[in-house]
């Protein structure tokens, strides 16, 4: 039980490692926002393990790691995964490339909230390179999205 | 819904608590100044998740550096070797000219301008987010490392620390939006700011008149004012000047000279009197051991 449990822990830290992890410059514009698919997967798969109050831990862990002010990434993070879980069900329903779409658009929100805090904190310009992950978050899912449900069934995570 | 629900308060309350907690930190982060203990602290409670993101990286230049052949080392080591005789030379002349200089500054009553302690840091390669210029370092509270600290790489001004973990510390670079820099041309000495655009590769230079003596190629370096970076080391070159009458003031771009984008060993900088035991002080020779 308490095994199993554990592997969203160590999912979600896996998550925070690929965030921060380095990558060439040119590919870095397009990384996957990987801690935001994660908790939409579990927030989708298991929606009362994994909620808006982990999605706020999280994100604070990754405002630390990141060096922004302290509840940016927690904000961000917190409004798609509270959609995903108050939706899973319809979500659950949809084929794939539906769902891709719809992280897609889940992904969006995520990086113009990240950017509108920056913005009222420091004041950035927008660039469309902002939103370049969301892309790569889109072509990801599925992959994402198949391998955790394959650990998930194996190692019974409820 | 409800049955998976049933414990604890509904999800629109949970968002709720959370968007009210994070707006609080930020507010709290931002408007308040005596927090940087607590960033420490948080800072290096995440340190091991930085060390592991590192781990991919650093074995790569690991087993590159094992791997490396016998001709290509041969080949660095002469390449070295030339370079140290090259600046040995250099150092030669430099030694003497700094006692000369030195000895006219006090024949004229000025103060005698002290030399920095150093030490070498390196670049932990983790990456930070798009907004904003940052890169940490693997030099910390335990190594002396304090808010404000200039860092320099071998070609010029790379930053200054933003924030001090235990055993490591984050640089804000001299591109970052929020980072200005005050500098002076080394040809005629007129001040300016060269602040950061965001680009890794540009800074612009505020508030300079039209009719200022500035030429493209003209070397900035730091001109010590703001008692954070020291005088005399090179910021950057400028590349482009836009004279347009019609705007009150030039648009001028330059280059950093320190390459932002491939920083690895860095240089951290004390003031004498504050230095830890374990910096190199000014009179000791680098190079000396090499030739």
């Amino acid at each position: 039980m308490r095994a199993n449990k554990s592997f969203i822990f160590i999912s979600i830290i896996m998550g925070v490692i690929l965030q921060i992890i380095p990558m060439p410059p040119p590919m870095d514009l397009y990384r996957p926002d990987w801690l935001l698919l994660i908790l939409l997967y579990w927030a989708m798969a298991l929606p009362n393990r994994v909620n808006v109050g982990v999605a706020g831990i999280a994100g604070l862990i990754l405002d630390i790691l990141y060096g922004t002010a302290l509840g940016v990434h927690s904000f961000a993070l917190a409004v798609p995964v509270y959609l995903m879980s108050a939706n899973y069900q319809r979500l659950r329903n949809y084929s794939m490339p539906q769902q891709a779409v719809m992280v897609l658009v889940l992904s969006a929100l995520y990086h113009l909230i990240v950017y509108w805090l920056v913005y009222l904190i420091t004041g950035i310009e927008f660039s469309w390179v902002f939103m370049w992950p969301c892309l790569a978050s889109m072509i990801l899912w599925p992959w994402l999205f198949w391998l955790l449900r394959k650990f998930r069934r194996n190692l019974r995570v409820t | 819904m409800n049955e998976v629900f049933a414990r604890g308060p509904s999800l629109l309350t949970r968002l709720c608590i959370v968007l009210m907690l994070s707006v609080g930190a930020m507010v709290i982060d931002t408007k308040v100044d005596n927090l940087s203990t607590l960033r420490t602290y948080l800072t290096s409670l995440v340190s091991p998740l930085q060390y592991i993101a590192d781990l991919p990286g650093g074995l790569l230049d690991w087993s590159a550096s094992r791997f490396n052949s016998r001709q290509k080392m041969l080949e660095e080591n002469s390449r070295l070797t030339n370079q140290i005789t090259l600046m040995n030379e250099k150092l030669q002349r430099f030694v003497v000219l700094e006692d000369e200089n030195n000895n006219l500054r006090e024949l004229l009553d000025a103060p005698v301008r002290e030399g920095m302690y150093r030490m070498i840091a390196e670049l932990m390669a983790v990456d930070n987010n798009p907004y904003s210029h940052q890169i940490v370092i693997n030099k910390g509270a335990i190594h002396g490392v304090y808010e404000g600290q200039p860092v320099l790489d071998d070609t010029g001004v790379v930053g200054q620390i933003v924030e001090v973990g235990t055993t490591n510390s984050r640089v804000l670079l001299i591109s970052d939006i929020t980072h200005a820099i005050p500098v002076r041309i080394s040809r005629n000495n007129i001040r300016m700011i060269a602040s950061g655009s965001g680009s890794l590769n540009e800074l612009s230079l505020n508030h300079v008149v039209h009719s200022g003596d500035i030429q493209e190629g003209d070397l900035l370096i730091s001109s010590g004012l703001g008692n954070i970076f020291p005088a005399g080391y090179p910021v950057a070159t400028i590349i482009n000047i836009v004279r347009d009458e019609s705007l009150p003031f030039a648009s001028i771009t330059a280059k950093p000279s320190a390459q932002l984008d491939r920083i690895k060993y860095l240089l951290l900088l004390w003031p004498p009197d504050i230095a830890p035991v374990d910096a190199l002080s000014p009179s000791d020779e680098l190079t000396r051991e090499g030739s």
